[in-house]
């Protein structure tokens, strides 16, 4: 993945505009967050191949951090701390925040096809 | 000396840091070790560092690596199939019936796997226990011996010292070789190893000491039967 390019990625967010595609969101701090340093949670969530369709989308932010939310009809899915993008094989919109070791914090990804 | 030895494991890289440097000695001896694998460790948040890889093409990485690995160990491989994350919200009946069914065919002496509630991931401890389960649903004179693993903080408090302690240090170069075939992987906790020429003799003396005891608890049916 690469740093994101505000542009290119609004540009990208706005194909997927009033179709159906599905989204993968996550965020993660690592299944051993709690084990390596007791002080700490462990706290994850992710839900995949959820088919949505929405009709507005904006990627908003500065310096190397991003927002993305995307309006339904009746809600929002929303992302923060993105920092890398890609389109991966054609047609998947991938974006990911990675800390300072390369691990992933947060990911967002549209499709029109599955993710496998 | 053991006929055939199954380690269980969820993700690619639990057997190269749990016992890669036991499975080694097997091998040495002649012993076949089979590694029944549970996921592809599609979830898993090290993309390498820098990063390569993405959440959509991490498991193929992952699978390559997973290869690498068993290849370096000459260890045969079985790849189970489930979701990295999701195992302990299987069926464990089903998970465990499974693996019942390699374990059947394989005939192993022993089996090595997570100690379930002590193994720290949910993965490891659902895997652990539908590991032990299919040995438990075995018939008595054909069951294999349990090796479980265990490193939950104060695991030692509620199961007293592991019955086996591996000291791999005669192997350990295979371990090391192991653990950097999950390249996606050795950032992150592990990036030390790949520094390790890079360290002052002490510290790499440490580090080396804390991988080359490879430790489990002999799993007594008698005493935890589930039934």
């Amino acid at each position: 993945m690469k740093p994101i390019e505000l542009e290119k990625v609004q540009q990208a967010l706005d194909s997927y505009l009033n179709k159906e595609v599905y989204v993968h969101l996550e965020t993660t701090n690592g299944a051993y967050a709690n084990h390596l340093d007791a002080n700490a949670y462990t706290v994850g969530a992710y839900i995949r191949n959820s088919k949505v369709t929405y009709k507005q989308a904006k990627i908003i932010g500065e310096g190397n951090s991003y927002r993305v939310g995307l309006k339904m009809e009746l809600g929002w899915i929303y992302a923060e701390g993105l920092t890398d993008w890609t389109i991966y094989e054609g047609n998947q919109l991938l974006l990911a925040g990675h800390d300072r070791e390369g691990r992933l914090m947060v990911a967002l990804e549209v499709s029109e096809t599955p993710f496998k | 000396m053991e006929k055939h030895v199954v380690v269980i494991f969820p993700h690619p890289d639990d057997e190269a840091f749990g016992a890669s440097g036991s499975v080694a000695q097997f091998r040495k001896e002649g012993v076949p070790v089979t590694y029944l694998c549970g996921t592809l460790g599609q979830m898993g948040r090290n993309m390498g560092n820098p990063t390569f890889a993405n959440r959509e093409s991490l498991p193929e990485i992952r699978k390559k690596e997973l290869k690498r690995a068993c290849e370096t160990l000459d260890m045969e491989l079985k790849m189970l199939g489930y979701r990295d994350k999701t195992i302990e919200f299987e069926d464990k009946q089903e998970v465990a019936d499974h693996i019942r069914g390699y374990l059947e065919e394989i005939k192993p002496s022993l089996v090595i796997t997570h100690y379930p509630g002590y193994a720290v991931h949910p993965d490891h401890n659902a895997l652990g226990a539908a590991a032990i389960q299919a040995v438990e649903d075995m018939n008595p004179v054909e069951r294999p011996k349990v090796w479980a693993q265990a490193f939950s903080n104060g695991h030692e408090e509620d199961l007293g010292s592991p019955d086996v302690i591996n000291d791999v240090r005669d192997t350990f170069d295979k371990k090391l070789q192991t653990i950097l075939s999950h390249d996606s992987q050795v950032a992150g906790m592990f990036g030390w190893y790949k520094q390790l020429d890079e360290l002052d003799e002490e510290v790499k003396n440490e580090l080396i000491e804390n991988q080359a005891m490879e430790r489990f608890y002999l799993w007594d049916f008698e005493k935890n039967s589930s039934k």
